[in-house]
């Protein structure tokens, strides 16, 4: 996908980037989302905030392909529902505890990254998109077919375990704990790979791919570990996710949940820091709020998404950003 | 011949003849697919709703205004064609100079809620259309019985298939249609109004897929699903036949209708994703598909 | 005045505005039931909104002068386990006390395992599955109105004695339509008939069961029996006439049936069909009495053994939980289910019946045969009884059901 139209192309003034990486205006932004999670959970429901990471963590790992490489993929969700299913599995049959079951989902969703990754790699464009997604419906269908996952039952009664082995997962504050720190933790990580040599790379590669490789970059490879990496931290999203609800269904690797998060990229603004887990928020909150609304959800949803498209093509935080001039 | 490798005739034919029947639909939403993509470089998401519009359109002519199957195999297609048009010239024109992918997201986004609108008045799980009596009945053929109706599907879905392709190969107006697929500039200066031309393309290309909904709509329920769970499969179709060639959509359609219709013999569980298989493979040899133009 | 309460507790689910300690004061008082069902799926006409309203009548039957306010909230769970899962979590967590219905198996199965983990009172009317009273048995959970092993037994058993002994399944790929297939072909094989064959179909979505039936027709068997419900039934009974397999000779099992399929097929397509229920609206007085209620709330609906089954179990729950005051029935669902165990249910429509430590409610269970056009001589006039199997048989026996429960 040549270019740069899709991504938010905001401050055009210089940002001191402290060590870690973030500007100024970021650096806020980071200290308000500590004050949210640490707060949170004694105003909101927990559940729902834990959901709402899940999601949130989904959409930065989406958005580290589609904002920063430039690659839209439309099959995310095969990663994010398979990595649900392994940690699931391994939760619930061979009695793994919660962080190795999701280590587990990462590192299938990860080697799924690899090999759709490689496949899809090879052409551009929409060729690209539409080979991820005929790889996500095969992933569809596989899940539909073997035994292990349910079919249409899904993995049910998936136990939250112990963390470490000692501390009991089971109430619902001390795993809202545990899912803050691993969405922080993967948020940081996140942040990490964009701002370091290899992230420059793949801005780079989004900017101009021919001059990149003309500098002598092998393009393909870096593609593909990012592809890698995108994969496996939605592999872990997903795998918290069900260790959350104690359930891992086909819903989650149905091609609508890949156009969910690009929807939730999309309205949070792609290509920015903190655009995704507002988008993951705004679109959760809704479907909650709306959910005895039945059909109208899918209807708002759509309205949002033609909205982005022709008017807010920046999402939320990148308007945002774009009005104060900083680089959100 | 009671067995043909070991399968029972009347299951082998049978099969077959219901592949063929879900290539008919795949090959005329294909080829609506693939002649607005060929003009308007859209990738019309919204192809999967509007299949199901024209489905909804035939149904609703039937049950509030009393207009039979006949009148609405012209009336839907019609309609919904006009809706097209109206889609077209408020949305879908502003994203021409734009990247394909956020053509394909406004469609997207116009599916999700035309599905969302239907899914709400009429829920999910299907209203029935009954098969004109005229087409009801089915043909003993000895080795299994043969719907009548379905065999009307495949034999009017192929003169469709025939007729669009006639229309944009052979007649004065195709040609300018091509024409301004290569070089819409210099088409217009020669005074073709292409930008009502291209509208025009994006109805017709709707009607079509309207039409395909008519067909459909005795044998699948009339449901608001009917769309989302064709349109990913029609989109391999196209990928594989070739985004812009209309010919490839058609053979591949039919073909790939038998294809799957097969699998579901020989090995049923890999009915659903053998296209998909058929389409990576495609794409990592032949890119532009099988008929396309690189 | 429900209304309005119930979007206040739904807003409450989306931000938890209100401290919890202010929610549990208002809520002190009042019961809440929570019918979760289908409500726009393959199973709306079966379930529903006239499921809804069998609870909301029944609540209005039992009255107010007991000491505490009875809500009714509805959901729909769309036949997906993911929803009925968070659904289940978040109206437990926020003072619901009972859920009801929940049709759709795998739903099912899944909120009973939320109504224990939460320790709360879970009625399951609509699914199907045996499970729940089986191998996945649960001290929370009360299975109320049929279940696969009664249908397997009545239906299947009555197929089988008129001739039927090979069969060919079409099964809805979920938790329902494989423990249907399963108690079915147990049966059929007791009693010496063979299986020639099963084809599962994707469930919810399949709307053209035409290749699936080619299957059936080509491994020659006599029957085909349906394990599947809803409209899956009723494009299966309609295609299979389509591709002329009746005029072969061979016999459809509807394993699962009620009369709104019936009224959705029409006489012309469905007669002769048989099918198994334990209520039918036209069986005696008191039915058609309380039938008539149910029309003024749901006029074009009449209601079968689940909508009877929501409004039998609710007037149970309500009865018991003035029996054992608000606090305690609120305090533990498994203390509230040990003492709707404790009594038989009575009610008009099923009369007395047991619940056994298993969870399983005991009713007699009817066969029915459809009738034809031209036996029929009022609206819904379509079922004409065949045979009535008692309570104590039309279930499986409770040593049998591998339920952590039983101590056998």
């Amino acid at each position: 996908m040549a270019g740069h139209s899709m991504t938010s192309s905001a401050a055009t003034s210089r940002e001191e980037q402290g060590s870690s990486g973030f500007t100024k205006a970021q650096f806020v932004a980071l200290c308000v989302l500590i004050a949210v999670l640490v707060v949170g959970p004694f105003f909101l429901y927990p559940v729902f905030l834990m959901k709402l990471l899940c999601f949130a963590l989904f959409a930065c790992a989406f958005n580290l392909l589609i904002g920063y490489v430039g690659l839209t993929s439309f099959g995310h969700a095969a990663y994010f529902g398979m990595g649900g299913y392994i940690a699931a599995h391994c939760a619930k049959v061979y009695g793994l505890t919660p962080e190795l079951s999701i280590i587990a989902g990462a590192a299938v969703a990860g080697f799924q990254g690899w090999i759709f990754g490689w496949v899809a790699i090879r052409r551009q464009g929409i060729y690209f998109a539409m080979i991820t997604l005929a790889l996500a419906q095969m992933i569809y269908f596989l899940c539909v077919q073997l035994p292990f996952t349910g079919g249409e039952d899904g993995i049910q009664a998936v136990p939250r375990g112990k963390l470490f082995g000692v501390i009991d997962l089971g109430p619902d504050m001390s795993m809202y704990w545990f899912v803050a720190a691993v969405f922080l933790g993967c948020f940081l990580l996140i942040h990490r790979i964009v701002h370091s040599p290899f992230g420059q790379v793949l801005k780079a590669i989004r900017e101009n791919e021919p001059r990149t490789t003309s500098l002598g970059y092998r393009t393909d490879d870096y593609k593909l570990v990012a592809f890698i990496l995108s994969a496996t931290i939605a592999g872990i999203a997903g795998g918290t996710k069900s260790l959350v609800f104690g359930i891992a269904t086909l819903t989650d690797v149905h091609w609508s949940m890949s156009g969910e998060v690009l929807l939730m990229t999309l309205v949070g603004g792609l290509g920015t820091v903190f655009g995704p887990m507002v988008g993951a928020a705004v679109i959760v909150t809704m479907q909650n709020y709306l959910a005895e609304m039945g059909a109208w959800v899918t209807v708002i949803q759509g309205v949002i998404f033609i909205a982005c498209v022709l008017a807010f093509r920046r999402g939320i935080v990148g308007e945002i950003g774009n009005l104060l001039r900083v680089r959100l | 011949m009671d067995e043909i490798f070991g399968i029972p005739a009347p299951l082998l034919f049978g099969q077959l003849l219901l592949g063929l029947i879900n290539g008919a639909f795949y090959a005329m939403l294909s080829l609506g697919l693939a002649v607005i993509f060929g003009l308007l470089n859209i990738i019309n998401f919204t192809h999967g709703a509007q299949f199901m519009m024209g489905a909804f359109a035939s149904w609703m002519l039937l049950n509030y205004l009393g207009i039979g199957y006949w009148w609405a195999l012209i009336l839907s297609p019609l309609l919904v064609g006009a809706t097209g048009v109206l889609l077209e010239r408020t949305m879908i024109c502003r994203l021409y100079k734009l990247d394909h992918l956020y053509g394909m997201l406004l469609t997207f986004g116009l599916s999700l809620i035309i599905e969302g609108v239907f899914r709400n008045e009429y829920g999910s799980s299907g209203m029935p259309y009954r098969i004109p009596a005229e087409l009801s009945g089915a043909w003993d053929l000895g080795f299994m019985f043969m719907p009548v109706y379905r065999g009307w599907v495949v034999v009017f879905a192929l003169l469709s298939c025939i007729a669009t392709w006639l229309v944009i190969e052979k007649t004065r107006l195709g040609a300018y249609l091509r024409a301004a697929t290569e070089n819409a500039p210099l088409v217009q200066a020669f005074g073709v109004n292409v930008p009502r031309m291209i509208t025009l393309t994006y109805g017709a290309g709707v009607a079509l897929a309207a039409l395909a909904g008519v067909l459909a709509a005795p044998i699948y329920s009339v449901n608001p699903q009917m769309g989302s769970n064709l349109i990913i499969v029609v989109f391999a179709v196209v990928v594989i036949g070739g985004m812009g060639s209309i010919l490839g959509s058609v053979i591949t359609g039919f073909g790939l209708g038998i294809i799957e219709g097969l699998t579901k013999v020989f090995y049923p569980e890999a009915s659903a994703t053998v296209i998909f298989i058929i389409m990576v493979i495609v794409l990592l040899a032949r890119p532009a598909g099988l008929f396309g133009r690189a | 005045m429900q209304v309005s309460r119930r979007n206040i507790l739904a807003g409450a689910a989306a931000t938890g505005a209100l401290p919890l300690s202010l929610a549990r004061a208002q809520a002190a008082n009042t019961i809440r039931i929570g019918v979760m069902t289908d409500m726009s799926g393959t199973y709306r006409d079966n379930t529903g909104p006239s499921s809804v309203a069998a609870a909301r009548e029944a609540v209005s039957e039992f009255g107010a002068s007991h000491g505490f306010r009875v809500e009714v909230i509805e959901a729909d769970h769309q036949n997906r386990p993911d929803v009925g899962v968070n659904l289940a979590r978040q109206w437990y967590d926020q003072g619901v006390d009972l859920i009801l219905d929940v049709p759709t198996s795998s739903v099912g199965l899944a909120v009973s395992g939320v109504a224990k983990e939460k320790n709360k009172a879970y009625i399951n009317v609509g699914s199907a599955t045996a499970d729940l009273t089986g191998a996945q048995c649960s001290s929370n959970t009360i299975h109320w109105a049929y279940d696969t092993f009664m249908l397997a037994r009545s239906t299947g058993g009555a197929t089988v004695r008129a001739g039927g002994d090979t069969w060919f399944f079409i099964t809805a790929d979920y938790a329902f339509g494989h423990a249907l297939e399963r108690d079915t072909a147990n049966f059929v094989r007791s009693a010496g008939g063979r299986i020639l064959g099963q084809v599962r179909t994707p469930f919810p979505g399949t709307t053209d069961f035409s290749s699936f039936l080619l299957q059936a027709q080509a491994s020659r068997a006599k029957v085909i029996g349906f394990a599947n419900a809803g409209a899956d039934t009723q494009n299966c009974v309609k295609q299979a006439a389509e591709f002329g397999l009746t005029r072969r000779g061979i016999k459809l099992a509807s394993l699962l049936l009620f009369v709104n399929d019936v009224h959705g097929m029409g006489l012309q397509v469905a007669q002769g069909l048989v099918c198994t229920e334990s209520f039918y609206w036209d069986m005696n007085d008191k039915t058609r009495a309380w039938t008539e209620r149910m029309l003024r709330r749901t006029p074009t609906n009449y209601p079968n053994m689940i909508h009877a089954g929501c409004y039998s179990g609710a007037l149970h729950f309500l009865k018991t939980v003035a029996d054992m005051g608000v606090s305690a029935a609120k305090a533990s669902g498994l203390d509230l289910v040990n003492r709707m165990k404790a009594r038989p249910s009575e009610d008009d429509l099923f009369g007395k019946a047991v619940i056994r430590p298993d969870g399983r409610r005991l009713i007699p269970s009817y066969l029915f045969e459809v009738k034809s056009p031209a036996e029929s001589k009022k609206p819904w006039d379509y079922y004409k009884l065949l045979q009535t199997t008692a309570a104590e048989e039309a279930f499986r026996p409770v040593n049998e059901g591998n339920c952590s429960l039983i101590r056998a």
